[in-house]
C-alpha cells in the first residue's frame, strides 16, 4: 500500500496495442497536465509494451515530463496480470499522488486488478476531475489539494462525486472522449525512466489464440459533437445538410435506426440500443422522435438539443434545448448563425 | 472431469426504471421506491456456470452479499439450477466500495472451498463500475477472462474463451481456476424450471423466518417465536430448503478490509440527473432565437 504523498508525480496510463497509442491515453495527458499544474508536481506518462520506445517521444510532445517505459516481450500481448505487475512495481518505486487510466474495455480490465493489490481506491468511468478540498462529516477533518472524481452512476441517472483521502493513489478510470486531445508541441522535451520487471510463467496466465478485430468507418465515440439524422430528414439528398453542419462544427454525422434502414447512412453511424453508446458535449437531434432505444445510446450526452416539427416528440423529454420546426429551415439557420460567430 | 463452479450474484434497484420519484431531494436514490431485480448480467454469469454444469458435470453455488430481501436473487438462481445458495449478510458489510466488496467475497469464495471456475457479471447496473469482477480476481490471486461472451471449449482443465473487446473478439485460453466476468453477449440465461420452482419458492433464510415469524406471530413472547424459528429452520434444513446465511465471522474476514473502515472511496456529494429532461429551452425556428442558441452554446463552451 503506498502512503499519502503531497509531492507525488501525475501519472497517466498510455494505452497502446499494436505500437498505437489509444487516443484516450492522450486525452489523458491534457487533464493530467492541468493537475500537475495546479499542484505543483511533475506529469509522468507509464508505457507498457515491447518494441515502442518510440512512442515515447509523442507523450512527451502531447504534454508528458516524464515517461516511464517498460519494454519486454512478454508485454507484447496485453494481460491484466503481467501489466498490473509492472504498474504495481512502478507505484511503489516513485508513489505517485494521481493515477489515472482510460475506461476502455482494456483499462477496465487493468485498472481495478492494479488498485485491488496497491489497495488503493479506484473510482469508475469519471467524466471530469478536478483539484479541491473535502471536509469529512464525521471527522471534521478538511483534506486539501484532493483528486474530486466526477462519475454518473445508477444507470446514468445521478452524478456522484468520489474522494479517497487516506489510502493513496488516488486512482480513477475516465471515458473515452470526454478530455479534450491536447495538441503536439516538437520543442517539448522530457525524461524516459527505463523499468525492468522480471515475468515468470504466472504473470501470463492467458495464450491468445486469435484476435479479431474490425475498424470502425466512423468512430462517434470520440466524437465531442455529434449531428444525428432519423426519418424525418427525409432522404439521403437531405441528410447532405447535416454533413455540411457537421463540417462547420468540425461533428461527426450519426443516425437513428431508421435512417440506417433507409438507407441514408451506413450502420457505423447508428445512435442506441443497437448502435453506439456515445455522450459528446453536445447532440444534435435533427428529425429524430426519440424511441427508447434511440435515447438509450445518447441520453448521457451532456447537452442535447432537438430539432423537429412535433412539439410532442419524446426527444423532447431529454433535451436541453428544443426547436419546433423543419428542419430544412433551421439546419440552414444554424450553419449561418455558426459561420458568423466563428 | 466435473467443474465445480461459484457465482456472484446483486440484487439492484431496476435503474433502467428511475422517474423522479425514484430521487430524494437531496439528490440521493429512494431505494424503496424502484423493483430490485436480479442484476441483468449476473442471469449470464449464472447461465455460463450452469452450461458449464451441463455439459460436464459438477456443481454450481450462487452466492450474494447484502441485505436479506437479497434471498431473492439466491431463490431465482436455484429456479435455474443452482445447487447451493449462500446469503453473505452482515451490517458491518455496509457502505463498502468495490474493493471492500471484493475482498469480502473473495473471503468468501475461499471459504467455500475448492472452486474452479469464479463467475461474475461484468457490471452491477446500480455501482456501475465493472470492478469487482477484476479486484476479486487479484484478491483471490486467480487470472481473469473478462467480457466473456462464449465458452469455446474445455479441454481437461484448459479453458478456451470468447471474450468481446468492444471493437471486435479475442479467444484466449487459460488452465483453471480462473475468475471470469460474463456480459449480456452470452447466450441468453435458461428459463426457470417448473420442478425447482415448486421446490423452491419455499427456500428460506434465518433472518427471512425472523422475520416472518415476528409478523405471524405478534405479541408473542421472544422465546416462543425463536422456538418456533428454530423448528421451522430444522424442518427446511432436512429438505435443503435452508438458503444458507453466512456473517463477516464466518468467512474469517478482517474487519479493517470491510465496510466504510475499508473503503478508501467516499462519496463526497451527489446530483441527480433525472431531472433534465423535465424541461427544456425553446428557442423559435427564427434567425434571432437560432442566433441566440449559438451564443449560448459559444459561451459555454459548448462549441467552438
Ligand atoms: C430491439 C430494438 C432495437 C433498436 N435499436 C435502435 C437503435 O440502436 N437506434 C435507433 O435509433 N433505433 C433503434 N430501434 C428503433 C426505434 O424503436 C425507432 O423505431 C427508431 O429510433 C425511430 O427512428 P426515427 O426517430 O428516426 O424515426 P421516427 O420515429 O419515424 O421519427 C421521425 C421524426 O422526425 C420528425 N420529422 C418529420 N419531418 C420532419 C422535418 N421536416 N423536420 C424535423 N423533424 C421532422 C417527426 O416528427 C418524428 O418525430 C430499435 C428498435 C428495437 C425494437
Ligand atoms: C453513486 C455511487 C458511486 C460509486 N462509485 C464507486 C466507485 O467509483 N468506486 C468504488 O470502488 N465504489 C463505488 N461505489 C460503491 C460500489 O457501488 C459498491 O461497492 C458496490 O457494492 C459494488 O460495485 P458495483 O455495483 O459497481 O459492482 P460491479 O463491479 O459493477 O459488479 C460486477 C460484478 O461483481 C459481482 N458483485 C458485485 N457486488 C456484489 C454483491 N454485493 N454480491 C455478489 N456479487 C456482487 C456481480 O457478479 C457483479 O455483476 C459507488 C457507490 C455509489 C452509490
Amino acid at each position: 500500500m503506498s502512503r499519502v504523498n503531497p509531492q507525488g508525480e501525475v501519472w497517466v496510463f498510455s494505452e497502446q496495442q499494436g505500437g498505437r497509442l489509444h487516443d484516450v491515453g492522450l486525452e489523458l495527458l491534457s487533464k493530467g497536465r492541468e493537475l500537475a499544474d495546479t499542484l505543483g508536481v511533475p506529469l509522468a506518462a507509464c508505457l507498457l509494451g515491447d518494441k515502442i520506445n518510440g512512442l515515447a517521444t509523442d507523450l512527451i510532445r502531447h504534454g508528458a515530463d516524464k515517461v516511464y517505459l517498460c519494454e519486454d516481450l512478454s508485454l507484447a500481448q496485453y494481460q491484466a496480470t503481467s501489466y498490473a505487475k509492472v504498474l504495481c512495481r512502478m507505484v511503489e518505486a516513485h508513489q505517485p499522488q494521481i493515477f489515472v487510466l482510460g475506461a476502455t474495455p482494456l483499462g477496465r480490465d487493468l485498472a481495478p486488478r492494479v488498485a485491488s493489490a496497491l489497495r488503493s481506491g479506484l473510482t469508475a468511468d469519471c467524466t471530469d476531475l478536478q483539484i479541491g478540498e473535502h471536509t469529512e462529516p464525521a471527522t471534521k477533518e478538511t483534506y486539501k489539494n484532493l483528486l474530486l472524481q466526477i462519475r454518473p452512476a445508477f444507470g446514468g441517472n445521478i452524478i456522484a462525486t468520489i474522494v479517497n483521502f487516506d489510502r493513496w493513489p488516488q486512482m480513477a478510470t475516465v471515458r473515452e472522449g470526454v478530455m479534450v486531445m491536447p495538441k503536439a508541441d516538437a520543442k517539448r522535451k522530457g525524461e524516459v525512466v527505463r523499468v525492468e520487471c522480471p515475468f515468470g510463467a504466472e504473470d501470463l496466465p492467458l495464450r491468445l489464440v486469435k484476435r479479431q478485430t474490425t475498424a470502425k468507418k466512423v468512430d462517434l465515440k470520440k466524437a465531442r459533437i455529434i449531428i444525428a439524422g432519423g426519418a424525418g430528414v427525409g432522404s439521403k439528398e437531405n441528410f447532405k445538410l447535416l454533413w455540411d453542419l457537421a463540417n462547420v462544427l468540425g461533428a461527426a454525422v450519426g443516425a437513428s435506426r431508421a435512417a440506417v434502414d433507409n438507407g441514408w447512412i451506413d450502420k457505423d453511424h447508428q445512435v442506441g440500443q443497437t448502435g453506439t453508446t456515445v455522450r459528446p458535449a453536445l447532440y444534435i437531434a435533427v428529425g429524430i422522435s426519440g424511441a427508447v432505444q434511440h435515447r438509450a445510446g445518447m441520453a448521457e450526452s451532456a447537452k442535447i438539443l432537438a430539432i423537429n416539427t412535433d412539439p410532442n416528440a419524446p426527444i423532447f423529454s431529454v433535451a436541453n434545448y428544443g426547436i419546433v420546426g423543419d428542419f430544412c429551415d433551421v439546419v440552414p439557420k444554424l450553419i449561418a448563425a455558426i459561420k458568423a460567430k466563428g | 472431469m466435473s467443474f465445480d463452479s461459484v457465482v456472484l450474484i446483486k440484487q439492484v434497484p431496476d435503474t433502467a426504471r428511475v422517474t423522479g420519484k425514484a430521487m430524494n431531494d437531496d439528490g440521493t436514490v429512494n431505494r424503496s421506491a424502484l423493483p430490485a431485480i436480479f442484476n441483468p448480467e449476473d442471469l449470464y454469469a449464472l447461465e455460463a456456470a450452469l452450461e458449464v454444469k451441463q455439459r460436464h458435470g459438477g456443481t454450481v453455488t450462487a452466492i450474494t452479499m447484502g441485505p436479506p430481501p437479497a434471498c431473492e436473487v439466491l431463490r431465482d438462481a436455484l429456479y435455474m439450477g443452482a445447487d447451493r445458495v449462500i446469503l453473505l449478510t452482515d451490517r458491518r458489510a455496509a457502505a463498502s466500495d468495490t474493493l471492500a466488496t471484493s475482498y469480502i467475497l473473495s473471503c468468501a469464495v475461499r471459504t467455500v472451498g475448492k472452486v474452479d471456475l469464479v463467475f461474475c457479471g461484468r457490471q452491477a447496473i446500480d455501482g456501475d463500475t465493472a470492478q469487482v469482477g477484476p479486484q476479486c480476481a487479484e484478491k483471490l490471486g486467480l487470472p481473469q477472462i473478462t467480457y466473456l461472451e462464449e465458452i469455446v471449449a474445455i479441454n481437461g482443465r484448459q479453458i478456451v474463451a470468447r471474450r468481446n473487446i468492444g471493437n471486435g473478439y479475442e479467444v484466449v485460453e487459460c488452465a483453471m481456476p480462473v475468475l471470469l466476468t460474463v456480459t449480456d453477449t452470452f447466450q441468453e440465461p435458461r428459463p426457470y424450471a417448473a420442478k425447482a420452482m415448486l421446490k423452491c419458492k419455499h427456500a428460506r433464510s434465518r433472518l427471512e423466518l425472523e422475520r416472518e415469524a415476528a409478523q405471524s406471530m405478534p405479541g408473542s413472547d421472544e422465546k416462543a417465536r425463536a422456538a418456533a424459528v428454530d423448528q421451522k429452520a430444522a424442518e427446511l434444513k432436512r429438505r435443503g430448503l435452508l438458503i444458507e446465511q453466512w456473517t463477516l465471522d464466518d468467512i474469517h474476514a478482517d474487519l479493517a478490509w470491510c465496510g466504510r473502515d475499508g473503503s478508501p472511496t467516499k462519496v463526497k456529494r451527489i446530483q441527480s440527473v433525472v431531472l433534465k429532461g423535465s424541461g427544456h429551452e425553446q428557442y423559435q425556428p427564427t434567425e434571432g432565437d437560432i442566433s441566440r442558441l449559438v451564443h449560448q452554446l459559444i459561451e459555454d463552451h459548448t462549441i467552438g
